[in-house]
C-alpha cells in the first residue's frame, strides 16, 4: 500500500478530529475511525510507519492516536 | 394515450374538509368541494363526453364537447370547467346535448384525415372513441378548409408531430407547462389558423423540448405519436416496473408486442413519478437489444489475448478455479467484488454474500463509494439512519427549498419537474451551486438566493448559515430540547457561534457575499417548512461527510425534520444507489447499516447463511486499486459497473486493473473495464430480470421480466452459479426467496415481500410491524438513534488547490439526456442531444487563454491531461469549468484527482485544478485510449490461435 497516501488519509481523518476541543476525545474518534474503517493492510501498512520511521509526517493528533490506542486499532492483528 | 385503461375522470381530484352533494342524471353523488362535474360524474359511474380534458391536468375548457344541462341555469356549461354544488342537478344526455355534441364533433372531425384503418392510432385514439360515443355518421363540410397537406414533423427521433391530425385541445401545450414546467409548447396564432408549436426553434428537435414526452402521452389523437408506434403498431401488453436509470426510480409501463417493447408509458399510480418520465426513461430503453450486447461467455488468459466464446458452464468454472487459486497464492484477502446501483436488491444482496460467506472476505464496494458514501456516513452519524428523511411528495408541502450542489432538470429531471410545480407555487428556492444550473432561472421560477460559492468551500458555507442561525436566535429551541442530545448541542452551538464561521469571515473562502448568505439563512430558517435537496456536488468533496453532517445540523437546528414538507433528501445518482446500500454493500457494513464487528449482527447471519464471517472490514473500492497496485489484491470480480470510466485518475485504475490476475466483468457490454477483464460473464437488462430497486426516498419497486435473458441467465442466477462453482451452495428459484431472505435478516426490511409489494404498489422501508405499509417521512416523533446528534464540522480546505500551474478549478456533472458513464444511453438516439462532452468555462477565462467557442481545449490537471471542445457560458463563474463524464474518450476522469473524503474515500470529482490552453489534437491519453480500444474490439472478434485458455 501507498504509504504516502495512507498518511494523507490518516492525516485527513485527523484534521476533521481536530475541531474537537478535548483532546482525548479527538483521539479516541480517530482510532474509532481507522478501527472501523480501515482494512487491516491499511492499519499495519500505518503502524509500520510510525514504527519505523524517523521523521513521520502523520500529524500529532494521529500519532497521538495511532499510540493510545493500538490495541484498538490493530485488535488481534498484533 | 397508453394501454393501460386507466378510468380517466377528466379533471384531477381534489381534496377538501367541505362535501358537496349534488345529482347527476338522478344519481346522488357527494364529493369534495372544489371537484368538477365531470370529475363527480365520473365518480358516479357517468362518463360525459371529452377531448380537452384529462384527469392529468387542469380543466380548460375549449373542445365544448363536455357539455351539461343545469337545473334552472341558463345554457350549456362544461362540465371540465363548473364546480359541483350543493344541491346542483345536472343532466348529462337529452336531445339538446346529443344534437350539440354531435354537432362539434362534426366539425373537428371536418379537418381530420378519415385515415383511421391506416392510423398509427388506430384501437387507441380519443377522437376515435368520442366520434363513436357521440354518434358521428356524417360530416357536411368535408370541401371546406382544413390543414390535411400540412408536413409532418419528425424532428424528433423518438416521436412525430403530425399537425394533420391535431385537434389543437392543448392538452400538449398544458402538460408542457403544468407537469413537465418547461413551457416549450405553445399554441400560435388565432381561429382557424391555431396550431401547435415549439418554442425557440423550427421544429421540435431545434426548440427548447426536452423530449419528456408528457405532450405525447397527453395527445388524444395520433398528432403527437411515438414513432415505435408508427412504426411497429399498438402494443398488446403492458407490465408494470421500474425505470432502470436515475436515482427517482419512475414507475413505468413495458407495452408490448410478445417479448418486444412497443414503448414505456409512465405509470399513473407510480408513487415516485404519479404518471411523468423523462427523455431517458421513457425513451432510451434501445440499448437493451442494441447490437453491441454481448451474450456468450468470454474468458482470455491476458488482456492482449483474444477473447474466446465458451459455454456458461466452462465460464463459470473457469472463474471459481482462477478465484481459488488466486486466494491459496496470495491469501484469502487477495479478492473481492464490486456490486453496482445498476443491479437490483437481489443482485447487489447475492454478489456481497458471496463475497462473505463464499470468499469468506469483506473486501466488498459499490460504486456508491464513488457518490454518497459521505450521505450514508454523515446522516448515520447525525440522524442514525444512512438515509434521506422524506417522500418527494414532501416537497408539494415544503415552503422554502434549498438545493446544494444538485442539478434536479437534468439529474432527476421527474423530481426537478414537481419542485418547480412547487416553485411555481410560490414556495422560494435557494440554491448552493458554483454554476448557475437552470433552476437558478427557469420559466415563472427564479431562485431567491443563489450562492454561488467555489467548488470546495461547501462547508464554510453551511457553517456560515449555521452561525446565522445561531447568532440571530433562529433556532428552534423546543425541538433541539426534546429532540436533541443537549450536550452535543451545546457544544456544537460553542462552536458554531464562534466569528470564525461568521459569514463575513467566510465571504473570503466561499466567494459568496455575507449579506446574501444571512438573508437566505434567515429565509431558511424562518420561511415555514424547509427542505434541503442535495447531490454529489456536496457528497464529492474532500469534506464530503462533513458537509452532510452539516447538512443535518442545520435542519436538527431549524426543526425542520420529522414532517411532510422539510428533511434532509439526497438525491441519488442512479437508481438502486440506496439499495446497494441498503443491501451491504460495503465492506465494513452488513446488510442494514449494521457493522461487521457487531457479533450479534453477525451470529445472526452466521446462523443462516452457515459459515463463519469476519469482523475485519474489508477494502474499499480506492483501496483496492492501492492494494492492487502494491500486489496483496490479484483478484476482482465486477457486476454492472465501469470503474474504468467511472473512477477519478484514469491512469491510476488501469493500472490496478492490470496488475490484477483475474478480472471478471459482468456486464451488457464490452465497457472499458472490461477490457481489463480475464473473464466476461453477459449480463441481463433489466426487462430481462425480476427483482426490486429502492430509490432515492427509501421507496422499493418491482422490476418485472418482461422479455427472456438475451444470455440464458438473469444476473442473480450468474452469481448463484458462480457460488456453487466456489463449493457455497445457494439454490434460490426466483429473485421473490432472496427478498424473503433480506426480510429476515434485515430489520427495516422486516415485512418487504413480493406480495406486499404487488398489494401496494411500492414501499417504503422501514417497513416491519410498526410499519406495515412502509414509512413516507422518518424521525417523526424521535430519531432512529434516539436523540439527534450535533457534530462538529470545522471547515478545512482541501489540499486540491489552485496554483500558478493550474489556475483554475474543474467541477463535473452530468446532463439530462446522458447517463452516468453513457453505456445505456450512448447506444440510444439520446446522442442527438449531446453527442459528445464538452467543457464550459466563462468569457473571461476564455478570453485570457484566447480561447473561442467550439475550439479544442486541453485540460491539464496534476493527475493528467484531455482535450475537450470548448463552450463559453457566463454558466460558469470565472475561475470555474465544468465538463460531464458520459464519453470514455473524453477522458474526463483522466484529469480527476484522487483526493478524497476524509471519512469515505469518496472521490473529490468536484474539485480539480487545472490549466487550459488552445490545442490542435487530442491528448496522448486520448491517442492511447483510442489505440487500446481500437485492439480490444479487434480481440473480440479475433478468433484465437493457440490452446485453449
Amino acid at each position: 500500500m501507498n504509504i504516502e497516501h495512507l498518511i494523507h488519509m490518516a492525516n485527513q481523518i485527523g484534521a476533521y478530529f481536530e475541531a474537537e476541543p478535548d483532546r482525548v476525545v479527538a483521539s479516541a474518534g480517530v482510532a474509532d475511525h481507522l478501527a472501523r474503517f480501515w482494512e487491516k493492510r491499511m492499519r499495519q501498512s500505518l503502524y509500520a510507519y510510525l514504527d519505523s520511521a524517523q521523521d513521520s509526517t502523520l500529524t500529532p493528533l494521529v500519532s497521538e492516536a495511532l499510540t493510545r490506542h493500538r490495541e484498538q486499532i490493530l485488535g488481534k492483528l498484533q | 394515450m397508453s394501454l393501460h385503461c386507466h378510468h380517466d375522470r377528466g379533471t384531477p381530484a381534489r381534496t377538501s374538509t367541505q362535501h358537496v352533494t349534488l345529482s347527476i342524471d338522478g344519481v346522488p353523488i357527494t364529493v369534495p368541494a372544489g371537484t368538477s362535474v365531470m370529475h363527480a360524474a365520473a365518480e358516479a359511474g357517468i362518463d360525459i363526453p371529452k377531448l380537452c380534458a384529462t384527469e392529468q391536468l387542469e380543466s380548460f375548457g375549449s373542445c365544448r364537447l363536455c357539455v351539461v344541462q343545469v337545473k334552472n341555469r341558463r345554457g350549456y356549461p362544461a362540465s371540465c370547467t363548473t364546480l359541483a354544488e350543493e344541491g346542483m342537478e345536472v343532466t348529462t344526455e337529452n336531445d339538446a346535448l346529443f344534437r350539440l355534441r354531435r354537432g362539434v364533433m362534426e366539425l373537428y372531425i371536418s379537418d381530420h384525415p378519415l385515415d383511421c384503418l391506416t392510423c398509427s392510432a388506430n384501437g387507441n385514439c380519443e377522437l376515435q372513441d368520442q366520434a363513436g360515443r357521440v354518434g358521428l355518421r356524417e360530416v357536411r363540410y368535408a370541401d371546406g378548409q382544413n390543414h390535411l397537406q400540412e408536413a409532418t414533423d419528425t424532428s424528433n427521433p423518438y416521436f412525430a408531430y403530425d399537425p394533420s391530425k391535431c385537434i389543437v385541445c392543448s392538452r400538449c401545450v398544458r402538460a408542457c407547462s403544468d407537469i413537465q414546467g418547461t413551457y416549450a409548447l405553445t399554441t400560435t396564432e388565432r381561429g382557424f389558423d391555431s396550431r401547435i408549436a415549439a418554442a425557440g426553434g423550427e421544429d421540435f428537435m431545434s426548440s427548447e423540448c426536452v423530449s419528456c414526452g408528457a405532450c405525447v402521452a397527453a395527445c388524444p389523437t395520433a398528432a403527437l405519436m411515438e414513432k415505435s408506434v408508427i412504426e411497429m403498431g399498438q402494443p398488446q401488453r403492458s407490465v408494470t416496473t421500474t425505470c432502470a436509470y436515475c436515482g427517482v426510480g419512475c414507475s413505468l409501463n413495458a407495452e408490448l408486442q410478445g417479448e418486444k417493447v412497443i414503448r414505456m408509458v409512465p405509470d399513473l399510480n407510480g408513487g415516485a413519478n404519479h404518471g411523468h418520465a423523462c427523455v431517458k426513461g421513457r425513451f432510451a430503453w434501445g440499448y437493451a437489444t442494441h447490437a453491441d450486447r454481448i451474450t456468450t461467455p468470454m474468458i482470455r488468459s491476458s488482456i492482449r489475448d483474444p477473447w474466446r466464446e465458451v459455454s456458461w458452464e466452462e465460464a463459470i468454472a473457469h472463474t471459481a478455479s482462477e478465484l481459488r487459486r488466486l486466494q491459496e497464492k496470495y491469501g484469502a484477502e487477495s479478492i473481492g467484488s464490486i456490486t453496482s446501483s445498476r443491479c437490483s436488491n437481489e443482485e447487489t444482496y447475492l454478489v456481497q454474500k458471496l463475497t462473505r460467506a463464499a470468499f469468506g472476505v469483506n473486501n466488498v464496494d459499490t460504486c456508491a463509494r464513488v457518490c454518497h458514501s459521505p450521505t450514508g456516513y454523515g446522516l448515520k452519524q447525525t440522524l442514525g439512519e444512512s438515509a434521506g428523511t422524506q417522500d418527494f411528495d414532501s416537497v408539494m408541502q415544503a415552503d422554502v427549498i434549498m438545493v446544494i450542489g444538485a442539478n434536479p432538470t437534468d439529474g432527476h429531471p421527474v423530481f426537478g419537474s414537481r419542485m418547480k410545480q412547487r416553485l411555481r407555487q410560490g414556495a422560494k428556492l435557494i440554491v448552493a451551486d458554483p454554476r448557475a444550473i437552470d433552476l437558478v432561472d427557469t420559466p415563472h421560477v427564479r431562485a431567491a438566493h443563489h450562492l454561488k460559492l467555489l467548488p470546495g468551500t461547501n462547508v464554510a458555507l453551511i457553517n456560515a448559515l449555521a452561525h446565522v442561525v445561531v447568532a440571530e436566535g433562529l433556532v428552534d429551541e423546543d425541538f433541539v430540547v426534546d429532540r436533541c442530545e443537549a450536550e452535543a448541542f451545546n457544544k456544537w452551538r460553542t462552536f458554531i457561534a464562534d466569528p470564525r464561521h461568521s459569514p463575513e469571515a467566510t465571504a473570503s473562502v466561499t466567494g459568496v457575499p455575507a449579506d446574501e448568505v444571512r438573508a437566505a439563512a434567515r429565509l431558511y430558517a424562518t420561511g415555514g417548512n424547509a427542505a434541503i435537496y442535495y447531490g454529489l456536488g456536496v457528497t464529492e468533496h474532500s469534506q464530503g461527510s462533513t458537509m452532510v453532517m452539516g447538512i443535518a445540523n442545520l435542519a436538527m437546528a431549524t426543526g425542520n425534520i420529522g414532517r411532510p414538507g422539510v428533511g434532509v433528501n439526497p438525491l441519488r445518482g442512479q437508481n438502486n444507489v440506496q439499495g446497494s446500500c441498503d443491501m451491504g454493500s460495503f465492506p465494513h457494513e452488513l446488510p442494514g447499516y449494521r457493522h461487521v464487528s457487531d457479533v450479534a449482527t453477525r451470529e445472526l447471519f452466521e446462523s443462516v447463511w452457515g459459515v463463519p464471517l469476519s469482523d475485519e472490514p474489508g477494502l474499499r473500492i480506492p483501496n483496492m486499486f492501492d492494494a492492487a497496485i502494491a500486489g496483496s489484491f490479484k483478484g476482482l470480480y465486477v457486476q454492472g459497473e465501469d470503474i474504468a470510466q467511472s473512477d477519478p485518475n484514469t491512469g491510476h485504475v488501469t493500472h490496478a486493473l492490470e496488475s490484477l490476475e483475474c478480472l471478471v466483468v459482468q456486464d451488457l457490454f464490452l465497457n472499458e473495464t472490461a477490457k481489463f477483464a480475464h473473464v466476461f460473464l453477459p449480463g441481463a437488462s433489466f426487462l430481462e430480470k425480476d427483482g426490486t430497486f429502492t430509490n432515492a426516498e427509501r421507496r422499493i419497486s418491482r422490476i418485472r421480466k418482461v422479455m427472456r435473458p438475451l444470455a440464458t441467465y438473469a444476473d442473480w442466477e450468474v452469481t448463484q452459479m458462480l457460488s456453487n462453482a466456489l463449493g457455497y451452495p445457494m439454490n434460490y428459484s426466483h429473485p421473490s426467496e432472496i427478498m424473503d431472505e433480506i426480510a429476515r435478516l434485515t430489520p427495516t426490511f422486516h415485512d418487504v415481500s413480493y406480495a406486499n409489494l404487488d398489494r401496494l404498489g411500492s414501499i417504503q422501508w422501514p417497513c416491519n410491524a410498526e410499519h406495515p405499509d412502509g414509512t413516507p417521512t422518518m424521525h417523526v416523533t424521535e430519531f432512529v438513534r434516539g436523540k439527534g446528534r450535533f457534530m462538529l464540522t470545522e471547515y478545512v480546505a482541501t489540499d486540491e488547490r489552485v496554483n500558478r500551474r493550474f489556475p483554475l478549478l474543474l467541477t463535473t456533472g452530468r446532463i439530462l439526456s446522458q447517463y452516468n458513464v453513457g453505456a445505456q444511453t450512448r447506444r440510444t438516439a439520446n446522442n442527438a442531444w449531446h453527442p459528445e462532452d464538452i467543457l464550459e468555462l466563462h468569457p473571461v477565462d476564455a478570453e485570457d487563454r484566447g480561447i473561442r467557442d467550439g475550439d479544442w481545449v486541453g485540460v491539464q490537471s496534476r493527475a493528467g491531461e484531455t482535450v475537450l471542445r470548448a463552450r463559453i457560458s457566463e454558466r460558469m463563474q470565472p475561475g470555474v469549468v465544468y465538463t460531464t463524464f458520459h464519453w470514455p474518450g473524453s477522458g474526463a476522469n483522466v484529469v480527476t484527482t484522487e483526493n478524497s473524503d476524509w471519512a469515505t474515500n469518496c472521490p473529490e470529482y468536484k474539485v480539480t485544478a487545472v490549466q487550459l490552453s488552445r490545442v490542435e489534437q487530442p491528448s496522448t491519453w486520448q491517442k492511447q485510449f483510442a489505440q487500446f480500444s481500437e485492439e480490444q474490439m479487434k480481440l473480440l472478434k479475433q478468433e484465437p490461435a493457440g490452446a485453449p485458455v
